[in-house]
């Protein structure tokens, strides 16, 4: 009876893993695509995305199962919570892959603009963080996920960055106001997914140590 | 001295079992050496992590011990029973859980071989005390076992024979209105009101728990035990005892021995975690069952033992 209950956390688990994997493709292949401006790449992405979602659909289920045929406690209910969080984080950071995707496809049409922002650093660093949360996740590495959280500002600073320029920029060229605004959109995601990095970590951290940390300020 | 001896005659003979209330240190020592073959009894006693103590609580047990011959069955349990609260008392088979509510109100004192040391006190009274008569202390500390077992009469007379031993009742329509309260605190006045005089035993097994609970209700209680109240009802019947615990814990201190930890973190406020004897952990039921502080009351509830 319990060692089928573990199996079935077990499988869980992998299933879970297995779609961080596939996110985590989905995000190199979008910060690819910035790089490069590849316009298939990006069709790619947002044609693929429903792969994702099956998938999201399919943990969700999963954990919704286990919760009614096993009613977990302690560890094992924070585990399973933290999965469906989790689960809906990773979704989302898939969806802020297409959304760049989306961005590359109208950006990549007129690639003779005067002004470029160079994402590399902050594409590499929101990776990074989602690579590193799900790191902590299958070591239960507290330092890991605690060390996500902090990267998050250094995220934060270089869309910062990129606001005050792109707004120079538009302001030198207003006529390349569409161009620059999707410029200016890829920062954002790209933002985004590194705060949805941050969102697993500190579910990660629940998980371990059975503590909300969420809005430490409250 | 004479107190004592006054008072004796009211108490049953079971003054002996229960004699050894203080100064059994020596006697503690010497027992544990001579059990050092027991590999289990080996084990240093755990210090009991989270919450055990409570504000202005109904009971308090300190550094309670019990043995059963050479066997130690409990050890150096302290833990408080709060007013108005359900505590539930968890554990694998043999971890002490039912023994340790037997001491509550002295029922481990019928049981030959068994020694209590400790201190267990109800309104500032130890309850181990040599003048405790033990008949009034269990109307005050009421239990409700495993089976139900009403008395072979009818069930009218199975909630009044309390009241009329205990002279609570002056006249036949004050034991009336104590039957029909408790049986109504009990939720089982409608069901049986147009049939007070038929046998307790024709009840079903959930109504006759009921009856059970009405029989100790009557006996005006602060304390209610539990020993698995509801291991020999169906899902129906014990969902209404449940409802009936939490309806009761506005007026009395419940605890509660259960094998079913959906049940104790159903009916209880705090939850008592119960391992080989020792009294591992005790907090409140929610953290209890999301973040145990002992890995042991984890491994238990997450099934990882056994």
């Amino acid at each position: 009876m319990t060692k089928h209950f573990h199996r079935e956390l077990e499988k869980l688990k992998k299933k879970l893993l297995s779609l961080g994997a596939m996110v985590e493709e989905r995000v190199y292949m979008a910060t690819k695509a910035i790089e490069t401006r590849d316009s298939a790449l990006a069709t790619h992405i947002i044609k693929a995305d429903h792969e994702i979602d099956e998938m999201e659909v399919d943990v969700e289920e999963e954990c919704l199962k286990i919760l009614a045929l096993h009613q977990p406690v302690a560890i094992d209910l924070r585990f399973i919570t933290a999965v469906i969080k989790i689960n809906n984080d990773l979704e989302r950071i898939a969806d802020e892959a297409v959304n760049i995707a989306e961005r590359i496809q109208s950006i990549a049409k007129r690639d003779r603009a005067s002004f470029r922002f160079d994402y590399s650093i902050m594409a590499e660093k929101s990776a990074a963080m989602l690579k590193q949360s799900l790191d902590a996740l299958v070591n239960l590495d507290i330092d890991m996920a605690l060390k996500v959280c902090t990267l998050d500002d250094e995220v934060d600073e270089i869309q910062s960055k990129a606001y005050k320029q792109i707004k120079q920029a538009i302001k030198d060229n207003p006529e390349e106001i569409t161009y620059l605004l999707n410029l200016y959109l890829i920062s954002r995601h790209l933002e985004r997914i590194a705060d949805h990095a941050t969102n697993i970590a500190e579910e990660v951290i629940y998980l371990i140590e059975g503590e909300i940390v969420r809005h430490a300020n409250l | 001295m004479d107190m004592q001896t006054d008072t004796m005659p009211l108490s049953v003979a079971e003054e002996e079992p229960a004699a050894s209330t203080s100064e059994s240190k020596p006697i503690v020592a010497a027992n544990i050496e001579s059990m050092n073959d027991i590999t289990i009894d080996d084990r240093r006693p755990e210090d009991t992590v989270g919450k055990p103590f409570v504000d202005n609580p109904r009971m308090t047990c300190r550094n309670v011990n019990v043995y059963y011959g050479e066997k130690q069955a409990i050890r150096e349990v302290s833990v408080d029973i709060g007013r108005n609260e359900t505590i539930a008392m968890i554990g694998p088979s043999g971890c002490g859980k039912s023994t340790f509510i037997r001491c509550l109100n002295r029922m481990n004192d019928t049981i030959e071989g068994c020694r209590i040391n400790g201190e267990i006190i109800l309104d500032g009274i130890n309850i181990y005390d040599k003048h405790i008569d033990v008949v009034p202390l269990r109307a005050q500390i009421g239990m409700v076992f495993q089976k139900p077992n009403p008395f072979p009469k009818s069930i009218y007379d199975n909630v009044a024979y309390g009241p009329k031993i205990h002279g609570l009742a002056r006249d036949k329509m004050e034991l009336d209105e104590i039957v029909e309260l408790s049986l109504k605190k009990a939720g089982l006045w409608k069901e049986v009101k147009d049939q007070l005089a038929q046998p307790g035993t024709s009840l079903s097994g959930g109504q006759q728990q009921r009856l059970c609970i009405a029989r100790t209700i009557a006996v005006g209680p602060e304390v209610i035990l539990m020993d698995e109240p509801c291991s020999a009802l169906d899902p129906i019947a014990t969902g209404k005892i449940e409802e009936l615990i939490h309806e009761l814990r506005k007026q009395f201190s419940i605890v509660i021995v259960t094998h079913s930890m959906q049940q104790a973190s159903r009916v209880s406020q705090r939850t008592a975690y119960f391992h080989l004897g020792d009294l591992i952990e005790v907090g409140k039921t929610e953290q209890i069952f999301t973040s145990p502080r002992h890995k042991l009351t984890q491994d238990y509830i997450t099934g990882r033992i056994g």
